[in-house]
């Protein structure tokens, strides 16, 4: 009697135990599959993030290393300085010449790649790619077309009897420029991004509604961009991530690479270059890296809060006449 | 055809592995002991062009103890670059580093990180003031000048034919004179003409050859900064920009369109140091006319040149320091010269026939050789270039280039300048 109590007790528990193991298996397994994702992440991401905090608080010199600590001294200098603001606009201004005509332009082709065209593939390979071109090349050959008197653009110009632009003097000229290079590079990407999501799309909701006598740019705009929802924020998240950090164009845009006599075309990340490996003050350079990492968390949750409002308006609407 | 019986070919196999053996065995040990003498693998980093390559087999071939290794650079800031990032992490230098003199400044603050090369070997083998720029505030010379860059006057001669000047170079070096402003006079005298060109390329490159004039233009020699209360940067500033507002083409130099108008008739002189002759013959490619005059205004000036250095990281100093002292005298300096057109900054180069001799083709066969080295003998001051040099001319550039685009005002370009220098401290 009492042995078979044992053995059931025994047997009882190792039920237990593998019912364990099973609750751990499913509730800790996928945290460890994804782990090498975060393991690589606090090695190249947050390690080097936290260290720049680390840097940013101490007078440091790129030669000399780490000198004293004075808090948060580099953070107020950075800001007192008029090209910490200049280069601040300056930023924001190229991120919203490329990435607002980008996304726009890319969801426009990509719609029209989604319908029935004769050599597919062909069209989607190519408007990929410019992207396959390397952005120093990319700035090699658009210098050919903005060039100040000797370019291809001015001349043209010049042949209908426009004034030459002064593409890398005025402030304005010079962001359309490098916003056209970062477009030229990027759009194609984008759109392949679209075309993907388009594509998953159920067709049977556009049989539906051509059958109820919707056009084409109605099916677009009522049908497609509110399915897109989701990827329309991933997009326009990576791309502020990517515009508020655009690097290679402005620095290739002239020989001297630091954004022009006047920084008229000096974005967040050249001023950072410049006070790092110019001025060799990497505190300082360490401290407009953390205000630019701010600055992109700040739009970046701005940008997702406002894209959700707006998609998630359109899809309300089309809930309620699916209701009714 | 005879072929070794097995045995044997396994014999001279083993043979040959036994002295391999004993060989790498003989180099690991004097490896470690560092002793002369011994085989040793010196590595030596230079970028662009610094005509090395014969010399490199001849040296190994003088001394079969030395194995070189070349790492070269494409550009001097990719050279730069890399210096500063391995000399911040403390590993990974060569036993040889070629510098530039536009940032030996910055290097000098660390001079304790190059060894000293002085030694009565090469003692008055150099210009004195290309040596005294390498020597730090201890007297250590921490490098070996290789070339120099001094400083002519280029000229279109098929222009100044055109605006009725005289267009032999010895009448031309004449009418220049040898002061900024007789340079600028003849430049008015040029534009009088109507030929619509403008007298010279660029107010930032013709800066440069001013500031190189002045001995403490931003910088005490105890490194004070007097860059903005300087009277004498304030005057140069203006006459600059005086002198570019009728002359000048306007254009930075090196950009795009600074290129584009050696094709376009865009200007009628530049100054130009000895390297830039052959820039101006690349950029002018199928332009006839260039000519060089032998002088310089204000007297001499020198733009650029390299050293070789020996950083205290290298494991084999003395081998390092050897065949840097090698490179750099007067004979290899005249081979680097003839392969590369790297001009010598070595007294000895200088008198020699086979410099002197040199001609130009495309600069209308003038003796560059000779012209060149009056000019490096006319350079009489050493402007003194501290830890931030650099940064402040550069500043200085933008500056100008601001005027220039009609940006700003003289006075409104000056203030952003103050600025400017100010938030370097």
């Amino acid at each position: 009697m009492t042995a078979a109590i044992d053995v059931d007790a025994r047997s009882l528990r190792r039920i237990a135990r593998n019912h364990r193991l099973n609750r751990w298996d499913v509730r800790f397994s996928p945290y460890l599959y994804i782990s090498p994702f975060f393991i690589l992440f606090a090695l190249v991401g947050l390690f080097p993030l936290l260290y720049t905090a680390w840097v940013s608080v101490h007078d440091w010199n790129l030669i000399g290393g780490q000198g004293d600590f004075v808090g948060i001294d580099n953070y107020v200098t950075v800001l007192s300085q008029p090209y910490f603001w200049t280069s601040l606009r300056n930023t924001f201004s190229i991120f919203l010449f490329s990435s607002v005509p980008q996304v726009l332009l890319a969801m426009g082709i990509a719609a029209f790649l989604d319908y029935n065209l004769r050599a597919k593939t062909l069209w989607r390979m190519g408007v990929l790619l410019p992207y396959v071109v390397a952005p120093v090349a990319v700035a090699l050959i658009f210098s050919n077309l903005f060039g100040d008197r000797f370019g291809l653009i001015n001349e043209l110009l010049g042949g209908i009897g426009i004034d030459a632009i002064r593409w890398h003097v005025d402030v304005i000229p010079s962001h359309l420029a490098i916003a056209t290079m970062v477009n030229f590079r990027w759009t194609g990407y984008t759109t392949l991004i679209f075309l993907a999501a388009m594509q998953a799309i159920p067709r049977d909701y556009y049989e539906a509604a051509i059958i109820d006598g919707a056009n084409r740019l109605r099916t677009f705009w009522s049908i497609t961009v509110p399915l897109l929802r989701p990827v329309i924020i991933f997009v326009i998240i990576t791309s502020t991530i990517g515009g508020l950090q655009i690097f290679d164009e402005p620095r290739m845009f002239d020989q001297a690479g630091q954004g022009g006599a006047n920084r008229q075309w000096q974005t967040l990340t050249l001023y950072i270059y410049e006070l790092g490996w110019g001025q060799r003050n990497f505190g300082r350079a360490s401290a407009v890296a953390w205000l630019l990492f701010l600055v992109i968390i700040v739009i970046a949750i701005l940008n997702f809060v406002i894209t959700r409002r707006i998609a998630g308006s359109t899809e309300r609407r089309i809930r309620t006449k699916g209701k009714r | 055809m005879k072929r070794f019986p097995r045995t044997k070919m396994a014999a001279v196999v083993a043979g040959a592995a036994s002295i391999a053996l004993i060989t790498t065995g003989c180099s690991a040990g004097t490896d470690s002991g560092s002793s002369a003498g011994g085989d040793v693998t010196l590595t030596v980093a230079t970028f662009n062009e610094f005509g090395y390559d014969d010399l490199f087999a001849k040296y190994e071939e003088a001394n079969p103890n030395v194995t070189i290794k070349h790492k070269k650079a494409a550009t001097s800031n990719e050279a730069r670059d890399n210096l500063t990032t391995r000399l911040a992490a403390g590993s990974g230098l060569s036993d040889v580093e070629a510098i530039e003199v536009d940032w030996l400044p910055e290097l000098l603050q660390y001079s304790n990180q190059f060894i000293d090369l002085a030694s009565a070997d090469v003692d008055g083998r150099w210009l004195d003031w290309k040596e005294k720029a390498a020597t730090d505030a201890d007297g250590r010379l921490i490098g070996y000048g290789t070339d120099i860059g001094p400083e002519a006057v280029c000229y279109r001669s098929d222009l100044f034919e055109a605006a009725g000047l005289p267009t032999d170079r010895a009448e031309v070096a004449d009418m220049l004179g040898t002061s900024w402003d007789s340079y600028y006079a003849a430049g008015e005298k040029f534009a009088s003409a109507g030929t619509n060109v403008p007298w010279f390329d660029s107010a930032g490159a013709t800066w440069q050859g001013v500031v190189n004039q002045l001995e403490n233009a931003y910088e005490e020699n105890d490194g004070t900064v007097i860059a903005t209360e300087n009277p004498e940067v304030r005057e140069a500033y203006d006459d600059v920009l005086d002198a570019s507002s009728t002359l000048s083409a306007h254009l930075s130099q090196w950009s795009d369109d600074w290129t584009a108008s050696f094709q376009n008739d865009g200007f009628a002189t530049m100054l130009c140091p000895g390297w830039m002759l052959g820039v101006i013959s690349g950029n002018a490619d199928g332009v006839a006319g260039w000519d060089i005059a032998d002088t310089f205004p204000g007297g001499g000036g020198n733009w650029g040149g390299s050293y070789l250095t020996v950083p205290t990281q290298s494991k084999h100093q003395e081998e390092a320091q050897k065949l840097a002292a090698w490179l750099t005298a007067p004979e290899q300096q005249l081979s680097a010269f003839a392969s590369k057109g790297t001009f010598p900054s070595q007294i000895d180069a200088l008198a020699s026939d086979e410099l002197l001799g040199a001609t130009n083709e495309f600069f209308n066969n003038a003796p560059t050789g000779e012209i060149l080295a009056n000019r490096a003998a006319a350079v009489s001051v050493t402007p003194f270039k501290g830890a931030k040099y650099f940064a402040i001319n550069d500043a200085m550039q933008q500056a100008i280039t601001r005027v220039e685009d009609g940006l700003m005002s003289a006075d409104e370009s000056w203030a952003q300048f103050e600025t400017d220098v100010k938030s370097l401290g």
